[in-house]
């Protein structure tokens, strides 16, 4: 059994409170952080080779080191707790189980880049973990570990609980940063990056829950251990959340090095009433779907990618062979069509278009041309646009076709090819 | 419960809303939190409200009424005093959402979108609430209630008061 690092408090009777967390070794990565020099803090988290967790697998100390040398103005710390790429699940669970964990990467994070206020920004629809979280908060600031003048450390840091209102476009970083400002939550051209120009126009590092609550870790062990767990690409264990057609679906925290297949198959228990995989998307909706004999890769930022998809957030989802994929197809679409933010018009107008497409075929009601139209629109649109989002739906739009053709020309044959009602995508009467 | 219509916050809560302003940079960062604490002093946003809440920040009853229309949890209409929202993204759709909704809609008698005539539920399909290791899933007001079955579904709607 592997080393568990995110998740050995997991399960432990009131895990999610200070004394628990304190009884367990916590707070030991702040009390070596406070004393350390911030470059040396951003130093160790390079070595450790941590990449960010909530999505994108960017070098978290280097992103730290973005921020301007000598700024004098006010920096911020905002975590991206909007945890909402499909599949995935365990942000909600660091949030509910080590609160703390979090708490004290923030610090430690906060005295690396002289940061003195941060900001959690955590999705509206998370209720019970903002509960928790707010809880521990409030034990941190009682017990003088947030606050002015930090355990006599000289060092001052408060952090603000924001809770978002429902917008999968917020866990975008830029989006999240306009959201956070008080407005809707549309993404923003960079550059100027936000280590430069981010929150109230001020330089602003986000970063992920899971990938915060690896620095106390880091700092506390050296980064060398923390690379030593993972590969050559990016170190570390991490947490994959694992749903749909397992044995066992939930979270299992694993060294990256772990294969596809693995975590399936020793870690879930495989594919459950006896029938077998047909498909899996490794690392939530926006990462293009893989067969099963693609599934042999390691599960760290390089393995996924080796196949054309992504690690993105790590979310696992598993298909059996019961599953029909044109309509798999369509949900993810609907997604997409409904969380586009409306800013750039390739993704607006695609994102429904092909929504609309995928539903008519599944209908019944496609035509043969609708398959090369879905690729051409989502090839054109790609890379055209602010953010990744549209980027993100062009993983399955291209990669469902291209790899199950046969699975949807047979409906579009089957169907009667007559024009289908319109379907809707806010309405949602298709659920 | 206070008029959407007519609508004014309590002193203790007008206290509340400059605490949450001072919190930001910019006084404006607070308009998400204040927003929330509209929807659950007024049963849901108003163009009433919208116009109440920009005026206590100096911004344009537009501002707000873009936001407030950007943001799924913000209701622009009265809702019923529960509301269930099922999630129909993949890996609830792969686990059953869909036989979930439709044994909802039977229950209730209501379609997707619509308040039973006793304002007492409403129903709504919704997208990834990040519950997927327990799906099918639902959202029943502040609680996350997961691997659904009908039987289960028929529990959690008794229960409700």
């Amino acid at each position: 059994m592997a080393e568990k690092v995110f998740t050995r408090n997991f399960g432990i009777a009131n895990s999610h409170t200070l004394p628990v967390y304190r009884e367990r070794g916590g707070y030991a990565g702040w009390e070596k952080a406070k004393g350390m020099e911030p470059a040396a803090i951003t130093e160790e988290v390079k070595k450790a080779n941590l990449r960010g967790l909530g999505g994108a697998g960017f070098p978290t100390g280097v992103k730290w080191g973005f921020i301007p040398k000598g700024s004098t103005t006010p920096k911020y710390l905002v975590v991206n707790a909007d945890e909402g790429e499909p599949g995935t699940f365990k942000d909600r669970y660091l949030l509910e189980q080590d609160p703390h964990a979090l708490i004290e990467g923030m610090l430690i994070a906060a005295r690396a880049i002289d940061s003195h206020l941060g900001f959690v920004y955590i999705r509206g629809e998370y209720v019970q973990p903002w509960r928790i979280f707010s809880g521990a908060v409030r034990e941190a600031y009682e017990a003088g570990l947030l606050g002015k003048n930090i355990q006599g450390s000289g060092f001052d840091f408060d952090v603000v609980i924001h809770r978002g209102a429902g917008a999968y476009i917020c866990g975008e970083e830029t989006g999240l940063l306009s959201s956070l400002e008080g407005k809707k939550g549309w993404p923003k051209i960079k550059p100027p990056f936000p280590a430069v120009k981010g929150a109230f126009g001020q330089p602003t590092i986000v970063n992920n829950v899971e990938t915060l609550a690896a620095v106390p870790h880091i700092v506390n062990r050296g980064g060398e251990w923390f690379a030593g767990l993972g590969t050559k690409a990016q170190g570390g264990t991490r947490v994959y959340s694992v749903s749909g057609h397992v044995v066992r679906p939930g979270l299992v925290e694993a060294p990256v090095s772990i294969t596809l297949r693995s975590l399936i198959y020793d870690e879930c228990g495989g594919i459950p009433n006896g029938r077998t995989l047909k498909a899996v998307v490794p690392g939530g909706s926006s990462a293009a779907i893989l067969t099963p004999d693609e599934i042999d890769i390691p599960m760290d930022v390089d393995g996924p990618k080796s196949k054309g998809s992504m690690i993105g957030s790590a979310g696992v989802i598993v298909m059996d062979d019961t599953v029909s994929i044109p309509e798999a197809l369509m949900v993810v679409a609907r997604f997409y069509a409904h969380e586009s933010c409306g800013q750039c018009t390739p993704c607006r107008e695609s994102t429904g278009w092909i929504y609309k497409m995928a539903h008519r075929i599944v209908d019944g009601h496609g035509r043969k041309e609708d398959l090369d139209t879905i690729l051409d629109v989502a090839k054109r649109g790609a890379g055209t646009t602010i953010c990744a989002f549209y980027d993100g739906a062009v993983g399955p739009y291209i990669s469902y076709i291209e790899k199950f053709r046969e699975e949807f020309e047979a409906l579009i044959r089957s169907g009667s090819g007559a024009t289908p009602p319109e379907p809707t995508v806010h309405g949602s009467a298709d659920a | 419960m206070p008029d959407a219509k007519r609508p004014e916050f309590t002193a203790e809560q007008l206290a509340e809303v400059q605490r949450l302003q001072g919190l930001y940079p910019d006084k404006r960062g607070a308009l998400l939190p204040v927003l929330h604490l509209a929807q659950d002093t007024f049963g849901y946003v108003s163009l009433e409200v919208e116009v109440y809440v920009a005026g206590l920040f100096g911004l344009s009853p537009a501002h707000v009424h873009e936001v407030v229309t950007f943001y799924t949890l913000f209701f622009q209409q009265p809702k019923g005093r529960h509301v269930v929202a099922v999630c129909h993204t993949l890996s609830c759709h792969l686990m059953g959402a869909k036989g979930i909704v439709e044994h909802l809609k039977d229950k209730l008698g209501i379609d997707v979108g619509e308040t039973t005539a006793d304002g007492k539920t409403t129903l709504l399909t919704v997208e990834c609430l990040c519950a997927c290791e327990g799906a099918p899933m639902m959202q029943v007001d502040d609680r996350y209630e997961v691997n659904l079955t009908p039987d289960k579904v028929d529990r959690i709607l008794a229960g409700l008061a």
